[in-house]
């Protein structure tokens, strides 16, 4: 056993009204700038849509993701030879295209435009070539709110088992918000693709990270991702991807895409993991086996072995107590109603979903519809989201897990209902959910308040532990693009070092 | 000193300087413009085709220089390789990798010059090296038929003058004067090919360096820790 602590996410897709606060407030942070205007880290999708970039998730197309190769974990895009191969041009890179030209508008013309009969106009341009644009045809939410025609959004991969058609008509029609970020794996196949070695996890946290300095632009991460997050900025010729907003998360800070949520659907905390199982339960046989295999590598940290195995590895005491308060635990664990994003694609996703349930107050109102045993709530089943749509995103196409866990929500609403409108309890939908009316409690608690914190249990990064001499750190800069870097200079210079032995102690910072 | 003694004498140690020193410099102090600069995100047209044959025919050009020029002649005859059999290896290899790489460079060329999206976002730099480079392919190229030329009249003299003169070069002891019985079209070749050296470190052809042949035997997981004083 190998105890591993990981930075982890649960998105409440029950919750997010897709109000892009979250995108905005990221872009703004860390890629309002030149060769990733296109670039969202976090953006969120309308579904069913076929996505950003366009058909991400039809593997398909882009050969993301890991495969079973005779019963062996191996990249769906090839070998490493094969990688090697290919290296001149990468057989799978998307185009810009995919995601979408990135544009602005000429804002200046409106102030000065010379007198004119017409009110000048800001017309669109292009934001790579500088030219103007006739007309914007595609853009990172393009399919916002159902916008568009069906038979285009109904290419999304998900919809491949479902019976189109019924749901393209309007009274059946069906929509969600997918919000969505690099889910940093635990096999995460971007790092795995990177001939450069660029690429890596974060012992301390999991938070995958590109080495700046070491990147050399071979872009087999861009197409390796079956999440297409990682993304190559054009103008400095390296990869880029979602940092996990670091810098914040070390001081104890969520992220910026999850501090400003206005929906509080996001929760970060800390998940305990075993990463000698990693390989062996990404390897499960049957694709609808992986979200159990996944479950079965998180590590309870109540546990006495697992917390002595930690401290062996050297994972201070609040991290295991903020993974014994993790939110992601009771919901992974506890609960079970937060599912990982495609498990098919075996990268161990550490951003997991809770599945969203969809009104159908008036049909119930009108009778039309079966409801739970207090009459008033509807069953899982007769939702407008099919089921099946939610578990070919979250389980691979398993149904039962999914159905468990929206019966799971409606029943914390049904006996809060009875509580709050009826005035008695009334036990008998949570009963049949298998939840006990503590749990129901407690899930009413993260779910519906959701306090700052419940949701963001952040322990610090354990700074007197990574450098030489953290108070010697005061005054210099923390995060700069490029050439400094801790890993990426060479360890031979031709120039003079810092005169470290004057600036920081000889006697090494004490183990805690 | 003359220009031909400045060219073939001199010339070759301050393009080799710079390119060394050059490219220590760059890796040492902007690691940060360390890179291949790929624009198939921009325009994926045609790369599998023009990028490919640019590429493995480069490469083989290279290659094919670095044997044929650096062996000792001793080398070649010991190992029964005959002059002729060499020049005809050199002149069969050439073209077919020479053709493959125009062909894959022309293709690339005319992306990079008239594809709206690469065409502006490409630095000077990037379109002055690719039409230096595919200069001097050409240059390569058509001493090919000076060379068959040669062959026809069975006098390998020529090949052997340029081996000799590269191998004095690189052995410090330079010999322009090796060069006088050179047709001219191969002293252009030179002095372009010698021009690229000097021009790599301030170029993307720096990537060239960084080639990942390590990654063939990497595990596919890559951890890092920052955590120093631990011991387990």
């Amino acid at each position: 056993m190998k105890v591993r602590a990981q930075f982890a996410f649960v998105f409440n897709l029950d919750k997010c009204i897709g109000c892009h606060t979250c995108s905005v407030t990221c872009k703004n942070v860390w890629t309002n700038r030149k060769g990733v205007e296109y670039a969202w880290f976090n953006n969120v999708e309308s579904k069913p849509g076929v996505g950003y970039p366009k058909q991400w998730e039809n593997q398909d197309i882009w050969n993301g993701g890991w495969e079973l190769k005779n019963g062996k974990l191996e990249l769906k895009s090839g070998s490493r030879t094969n990688k090697l191969l290919n290296i001149f041009a990468n057989p799978d890179m998307p185009e810009i295209d995919d995601y979408y030209e990135p544009f602005t508008y000429n804002y200046a013309h409106l102030k000065n435009a010379p007198l004119s009969e017409a009110t000048p106009t800001a017309r669109p341009i292009s934001q790579i070539t500088g030219e103007s644009m006739e007309k914007i045809t595609w853009g990172p939410n393009w399919e916002d709110d159902l916008a568009g025609e069906y038979h285009k959004r109904s290419k999304d991969k998900n919809m491949d088992n479902i019976q189109k058609e019924m749901y393209g008509q309007f009274e059946n029609t069906f929509h969600m918000y997918l919000p969505r970020i690099c889910n940093h794996c635990l096999n995460a196949a971007c790092v795995a693709a990177c001939p450069s070695g660029s690429i890596y996890k974060r012992e301390e946290d999991g938070i995958v990270l590109v080495d700046q300095d070491k990147c050399r632009g071979w872009r087999m991460c861009v197409s390796s991702c079956p999440y297409k997050k990682v993304f190559y900025n054009w103008e400095s010729g390296k990869a880029e991807k979602c940092i996990g907003c670091y810098p914040r998360v070390e001081s104890g800070m969520p992220t910026v895409c999850s501090e400003s949520c206005v929906g509080r659907i996001r929760y970060n905390g800390i998940m305990l993991y075993d990463a000698d199982r990693i390989e062996e339960l990404a390897s499960m046989e049957d694709t609808q086996d992986l979200y159990e295999a996944q479950r079965s590598i998180f590590l309870d940290p109540n546990d006495p072995e697992v917390i002595k195995a930690a401290r062996a590895e050297g994972i201070n005491e609040d991290w295991l107590e903020a993974a014994r308060n993790s939110p992601i635990w009771k919901m992974v664990m506890d609960w079970k109603i937060a599912f990982p994003i495609h498990p098919e694609f075996r990268t161990l996703p550490m951003v997991w979903y809770v599945p969203p349930l969809s009104p159908v107050q008036s049909q119930i109102d009108q009778g039309n519809l079966p409801v739970g045993p207090d009459g008033a709530i509807p069953v899982a089943g007769a939702m407008r989201l099919p089921i099946q749509y939610l578990a070919n995103l979250l389980t691979a196409g398993k149904e039962a897990p999914i159905e468990s866990a929206l019966n799971k929500l409606i029943a914390m609403r049904s006996y809060q209902r009875s509580i709050h409108v009826e005035g008695k309890v009334d036990t008998r939908a949570i009963d049949a959910a298998g939840i006990t009316e503590d749990q129901a409690k407690e899930m009413y608690r993260y779910l519906a308040i959701a306090n700052y914190e419940d949701r963001f249990v952040i322990p610090t990064g354990h700074t007197e532990e990574t450098l030489d001499d953290s108070f010697g750190f005061q005054g210099q800069n923390g995060f700069t693009f490029g050439n400094d870097t801790s890993h990426g200079v060479s360890k031979i210079t031709l120039f003079p070092r810092r005169r470290k032995d004057t600036v920081e102690p000889k006697q090494e910072a004490p183990n805690s | 000193m003359n220009l031909h003694n400045f060219l073939y004498g001199v010339y070759p140690y301050i393009a080799l300087s710079v390119f060394l020193l050059g490219s220590l410099l760059r890796f040492d102090r902007e690691q940060y413009t360390w890179k291949s600069d790929s624009s198939q995100l921009l325009s994926k047209a045609n790369m599998r085709l023009g990028s490919n044959l640019f590429h493995v025919g480069i490469i083989a050009i290279f290659g094919g220089h670095a044997v044929g020029l650096l062996t000792p002649h001793s080398v070649f005859t010991g190992l029964g390789v005959s002059d002729m059999a060499h020049q005809m290896v050199a002149i069969w290899a050439g073209s077919i990798f020479g053709v493959m790489c125009l062909i894959g460079g022309a293709i690339l060329w005319v992306r990079r010059m008239f594809n709206a999206r690469v065409s502006a976002t490409s630095r000077r730099s990037d379109k002055f090296i690719l039409t230096w480079l595919l200069i001097t392919l050409m240059l390569g190229l058509s001493t090919i038929p000076v060379s068959i030329g040669h062959a026809n009249h069975g006098n390998p003299s020529v090949m052997i003058a340029l081996a000799e003169w590269v191998q004095s070069i690189v052995y410090l002891h330079p010999d322009p004067s090796l060069l006088n019985g050179v047709d001219t079209i191969f002293k252009i070749h030179l002095f372009f090919g010698m021009t690229v050296f000097l021009l790599f470190p301030f170029t993307r052809l720096v990537h060239v360096w960084s080639a990942p042949f390590g990654y063939a035997n990497r595990p596919y997981q890559v951890v890092r820790s920052k955590r120093k004083f631990l011991k387990s």
